[in-house]
């Protein structure tokens, strides 16, 4: 049997532990959102990483961040070391188009590049 | 002129939507950290020959066409025909394939609920469900309230949604820990004899065929 | 002491693919009481739990290998346990006779009756 201290336990394996009222809340997603839910499917499938690498890397990202940030930045957080450990692109390029983006204006619409 | 770069999009959406809930602020709200990166992450993506545009638009059209309403149609036939019942116990992806809808490499095993069985369903490592055919999962599926309670205590998770499962009947949790994604049949209530699929799918919710709820009738 | 569940496999085989699975429907098994790091499926709460093989899944590739841009082949065999919520909580069970199902890895389990 396992030891009780939780030796060993990860954050993410949560089964059967105390937790409070399940918060019903519901939302439909965004744009953005929808568009990481894709770009998952996607490269996925095109064999960039799996499922698993995808999880491996939220449950990497610890606790803080699966109570701090919402569902899909977790899923972009990890889309993008996943894509960038198999070599899709570099950190050199994507810290430059993050600039890029970001410059283009203040909202998410403006920050779309040409032909969106 | 701020924010208009989406409006030819088929998802821009404007207020609540049709299922009544809130769309999370996009658009017009300040670009986010992890939104800037989603944009970089795409915009590469593509100029690298990796994805299209067309690509991604067609996979959230395709993802967006996936809903309830799809599972509670397999329900409604298994309600009325016995030998698809048996099929889908069998090889739940290849009998909504049937149905023409496409398991797309989802990996289908339907519960069947018994007079005594009540069968409900968690993912207590991540948040897997039967995308492919639901739809993407709701909040509360994915929260630390009930990924970690379910496997414990289901009856008191149950109560909180308003069902209270009898003494005599078993409850049978199902952790989606692995390849497979489950799917509750439910029991179909009395008073529906000679429905038609229609009006048999109607009362068939997304709650109870994750089984958090049972049909009810209108 | 162990609490297995009664249970009837269903009469139907695994609609994907298995190349000899080592342990039979309605047979007792063990988790393994691991506690390494890593990308691992086989949730805390059932290490060291025994149930039964409700049915056998299919072939899959391991998990702990795909995470890291990894093949995860030879695929291994993955089963359905069935536990009782007393073997799994002890008297902190809701109610003793329920169950509760997961999918676990063959490299997970060693047969009930083993040292």
């Amino acid at each position: 049997m396992t030891d009780d201290t939780g030796q060993g336990r990860s954050w993410h394996d949560m089964g059967g532990e105390d937790a409070g009222e399940i918060a019903r809340g519901e939302h439909d997603f965004a744009l953005w959102e929808k568009r990481v839910d894709a770009l998952m499917r996607l490269t996925s499938a095109k064999g960039y990483f799996t499922v698993d690498g995808l999880r491996r890397a939220i449950e990497d990202m610890g606790e803080d961040a699966f109570e701090t940030m919402s569902y899909y930045e977790r899923w972009i957080a990890s889309i993008t070391r996943n894509l960038v450990e198999s070599g899709a692109f570099s950190t050199e390029e994507l810290n430059a188009r993050m600039e890029k983006v970001a410059a283009r204006g203040p909202t998410y619409g403006e920050a779309q590049g040409a032909g969106e | 002129m701020p924010h208009d770069h989406d409006h030819d999009d088929p998802f821009h959406h404007e207020g609540m939507s049709s299922s009544g809930h809130p769309y999370r602020p996009d658009n017009d709200q300040p670009l986010t950290y992890w939104q800037q990166m989603e944009i970089a992450v795409r915009e590469l993506l593509v100029e690298k020959g990796i994805t299209t545009a067309a690509e991604i638009n067609a996979q959230i059209v395709l993802m967006d066409a996936r809903s309830p309403a799809q599972g509670a149609a397999v329900v409604a036939r298994a309600w009325d025909d016995p030998a698809f019942k048996a099929r889908l116990l069998a090889d739940g992806s290849a009998a909504m394939a049937e149905l023409g809808i496409d398991p797309d490499g989802l990996k289908l095993v339907v519960v069947e609920n018994t007079a005594g069985v009540h069968n409900v369903v968690v993912c207590t490592l991540c948040s897997c469900y039967p995308r492919n055919l639901l739809g993407l999962p709701p909040d509360w599926y994915k929260s630390r309230a009930y990924r970690s309670r379910t496997v414990k205590e289901p009856r008191a998770v149950l109560r909180e949604f308003g069902l209270e499962v009898p003494e005599d009947v078993r409850v049978q949790v199902h952790d989606s820990t692995a390849d497979m994604r489950y799917l509750v049949l439910p029991r179909r209530p009395e008073g529906t004899e000679g429905w038609d699929a229609e009006a048999l799918a109607g009362i068939v919710t997304r709650d109870c065929m994750i089984g958090v709820a049972i049909p009810q009738l209108p | 002491m162990t609490v297995l569940p009664e249970l009837t496999p269903p009469p139907f085989d695994p609609p994907y693919p298995t190349r000899g699975a080592r342990f039979a429907p309605g047979e007792a098994v063990r988790v393994k009481p691991g506690a390494a790091p890593g990308h691992i499926r086989t949730p805390w709460y059932l290490r060291g739990r025994t149930g039964r093989v409700e049915r056998i899944c299919g072939d899959f590739a391991n998990p702990e290998e795909l995470a890291y841009h990894r093949d995860g082949r030879p695929e291994r065999a993955v089963y359905r346990v069935r536990f009782t919520m007393e073997e799994v909580w002890g008297e902190a069970a809701e109610r003793a006779g329920d169950t509760v199902d997961a999918e676990i890895f063959e490299h997970w389990l060693e047969a009930a009756d083993a040292p």
